[in-house]
């Protein structure tokens, strides 16, 4: 089957596309670019007449629950939030139950992806067995799966000596390790980000120090062992000063933020909703103007969304009590889309290039490009079309977000995987 | 002036109009105290609930009391021997008593935010009566009445709070509320229990006793929680006695006016020593006494402001 898209702007930071033109696919790869491109015989045609045709976006960050935490969501479900939300790839993260700690769960998980996955789901392993902190979890038979990376995301190695062998063990298999950098100890569990919001709402708070002193360390361990370091959902504008002078010295470091991060601040927390809640928690507004700086300069590598399904019975409760995440894939592009794009801050071609190119290198996935001969994945935005999120159209099972109510303009309009559309 | 909040959550919330306004109905709810049958029949046919998630003693009395004295039918639930044993949520029990229209839920929940919750939840009024560290709201409003009552005046009067601020809804109440009265506040204490960014909250910060209270015309003393030092917060009550304990000696620097107050219940010889808290500048009990009438007054203006709606 071929599908020809018409008359978009084709946008391929990769290569430095930036034109009207038209995109042929055929056997589920990119065929052909140019003007004026005659459809073969039996061809779809998709008019993007005023639309973005780019590589289709990668989410590095996500956690899709299953197995063992289908109530909140599942492979089918997240990989329909994840193509409803533009991604035309996902990387679930290892906290399952039971965890993406050996290779049956990975062989599970990539299973369950083929038959009811509607994008393409590429596994994170655990470093630690049930993510303990105790014991290296078997890399090397979870990278021949297809574990793409490891971490224990959700929850930090506070081993320094153990993560400086899972850096060096799983150096021959090209794998980054990903760090939840947050020192147990000065977070204590604590709420929300220390400052004077947590100071006025009486909430524990615990300070960026947390985030950072493990930033700090680990760039240290990637010094030592020269493995690739990645920073899962950097928070603070320490850690990002950390990032900036690491890579300037050459170490192999690389990180990503989330949107939430990106675009709001603790004030948000004030009214004690659960749905501003995660972990991190979000930083003050000087931590968020760092953010965006890094991430128009570079030393953010790429936008992952950290993805969180909770039960509305989880989250409906006493802040401290209520569990920690959001809900991402159905509304980060529109978010991006209209609050960093539309204002200039960000430009379009950084936005795509942090959200396909960049992901994709970091982990080494196909993908990212709309290179003749590569896989047929390819997300079409609209940057014109109003939007309002409604948590209960979500197709993710769950609702929790802090943006319900929220609009704007800017949407993905079609997400096309291995060429071909996929209706979410 | 009118009453216009469903409920009270917090001092931050209230304007100085506001608090000048419950002030003033407390004290007319005073005069019911000194009265041989101590009961009016403002509230009659109204359904109180005291929900109690932490133990409490003074404060859920005083609620009680104050209810029965406006013939409301107070009832008392508290987390031992209830649902909440059994693993129900805040919000399903209190969904629960709603369906039996309770006019006033008074709650009181070791969770910051736990009235707002409710408040969110419930069509009837949510009065908090301390969450977390966040506020006690009332707790607040009755020593401002009893500063009030002694002083004459709020405007203008310096007030050092002492002790655990970092953990305190007692300090953060006041703290709102003092300012909001065009009050000075000094907090003091070991930089462990001061919270961050505390000066943001318009306040003086200061770890030397001496210094902060020589100038005070209120000092308040806060309870120190004997777990703080499982926190690393503290080395030692012992310690902590002996440099931020209000001692007899410490009190003669201080201004001769000075009010000693303390939210209770009083650590005697470790915050304040028996002979300061029994002495003449202490205004203890009188905060007590104040207790059921700034409830009387807040029970009344939210039941009235619902009648009126």
């Amino acid at each position: 089957m071929s599908l020809l898209i018409v008359n978009g702007r084709v946008l391929d930071p990769a290569n430095g596309i930036d034109t009207v033109q038209d995109v042929l696919v055929t056997n589920g790869r990119i065929a052909k670019l140019g003007r004026g491109l005659k459809a073969p015989a039996a061809t779809a045609t998709i008019d993007a007449t005023g639309k973005v045709v780019c590589p289709g976006l990668i989410d590095i960050h996500v956690h899709l629950r299953e197995p063992g935490h289908e109530y909140k969501e599942t492979i089918g479900s997240g990989t329909r939030a994840a193509a409803a939300g533009g991604f035309t790839a996902v990387c679930c993260m290892a906290n399952t139950l039971p965890v993406n700690d050996n290779r049956a769960v990975t062989d599970y998980i990539l299973a369950r992806a083929r038959v009811e996955g509607v994008v393409r789901v590429y596994p994170i392993g655990a470093v630690t067995k049930n993510l303990e902190g105790t014991q290296l979890a078997e890399m090397a038979e979870q990278a021949e799966a297809g574990c793409v990376a490891f971490s224990d995301d959700g929850k930090c190695v506070m081993n320094a000596e153990l993560y400086r062998r899972a850096m060096e063990y799983a150096l021959p298999f090209g794998t980054p390790i990903i760090s939840h950098a947050e020192d147990c100890h000065l977070a204590r569990d604590a709420a929300m980000n220390e400052g004077i919001v947590s100071t006025e709402l009486g909430l524990s708070g615990q300070p960026a120090a947390a985030e950072e002193v493990m930033v700090a360390r680990d760039i240290v361990l990637a010094e030592l062992t020269g493995a690739h370091l990645h920073i899962a959902h950097i928070s603070t504008a320490g850690a990002v000063r950390m990032v900036r002078d690491a890579k300037a010295r050459g170490v192999r470091v690389t990180a990503e933020a989330t949107p939430h991060h990106l675009l709001l601040s603790d004030e948000a927390v004030r009214g004690y909703d659960p749905n501003t809640k995660m972990a991190p928690p979000l930083r003050g507004k000087r931590d968020v103007e760092a953010l965006v700086e890094a991430l128009a300069d570079g030393t953010i590598d790429c936008i992952a969304t950290d993805h969180a399904p909770h039960a509305t019975s989880e989250k409906e409760d006493e802040f401290e009590e209520a569990a920690n995440g959001v809900v991402g894939l159905e509304t980060a592009v529109p978010l991006l889309l209209d609050r960093l794009v539309r204002p200039g801050v960000v430009d379009l071609a950084t936005l795509v290039t942090r959200l396909s190119v960049a992901p994709a290198r970091l982990l080494n996935l196909p993908g990212g490009s709309l290179a003749i001969g590569t896989p047929a994945d390819i997300t079409v935005l609209d940057l014109e079309e109003a939007w309002t999120v409604k948590p209960a159209a979500f197709r993710s099972r769950s609702r929790n977000t802090p943006f319900g109510g929220a609009t704007g303009r800017g949407v993905p309009w079609m997400t096309i995987v291995a060429g071909v559309p996929v209706k979410p | 002036m009118a009453w216009k909040r469903k409920d009270l959550l917090s001092m931050q919330d209230l304007d100085a109009a506001e608090i000048g306004d419950l002030l003033d109905t407390a004290e007319t709810m005073k005069e019911i105290a000194g009265r041989e049958i101590k009961k009016v029949p403002t509230l009659r046919g109204k359904t109180v609930v005291n929900l109690f998630y932490e133990a409490s003693t003074r404060t859920r009395t005083s609620f009680e009391i104050a209810g029965k004295w406006l013939s409301a039918d107070v009832i008392n639930f508290s987390a031992s021997g209830s649902s909440a044993e059994k693993g129900e949520s805040l919000l399903d029990t209190a969904k629960n008593i709603e369906a039996m229209s309770p006019d006033v839920v008074v709650v009181r929940h070791k969770a910051s935010g736990a009235p707002a919750l409710l408040a969110r939840h419930l069509n009837c009024a949510v009065v908090n009566a301390g969450d977390g560290a966040h506020e006690h709201p009332t707790q607040a409003l009755l020593d401002l009445l009893t500063i009030r009552e002694k002083k004459g005046h709020l405007d203008g009067l310096h007030v050092t709070i002492v002790g655990d601020v970092a953990h305190s809804r007692v300090a953060r109440s006041n703290i709102q509320g003092m300012k909001t009265m065009g009050m000075t506040v000094t907090v003091a204490g070991p930089p462990t229990l001061i919270p961050a960014a505390c000066e943001n909250l318009g306040v003086v910060v200061s770890h030397r006793l001496e210094e902060a209270i020589a100038h005070a015309d209120v000092i308040m003393m806060l309870r120190l929680q004997h777990e703080r030092m499982q926190g690393g917060f503290i080395p030692s009550v012992r310690e902590y006695s002996r440099v931020w304990g209000l001692t007899v000696a410490r009190l003669q620097q201080c201004r001769p006016e000075v009010l000693i107050m303390h939210p209770g219940p009083v650590n005697r010889g470790v915050e304040l020593s028996p002979e300061v808290a029994d002495g003449p500048y202490s205004v203890i009990l009188d905060q007590v006494k104040n207790g059921v009438a700034v409830r009387m007054a807040v029970l009344y203006l939210l039941t009235g402001s619902k009648a009126a709606a």
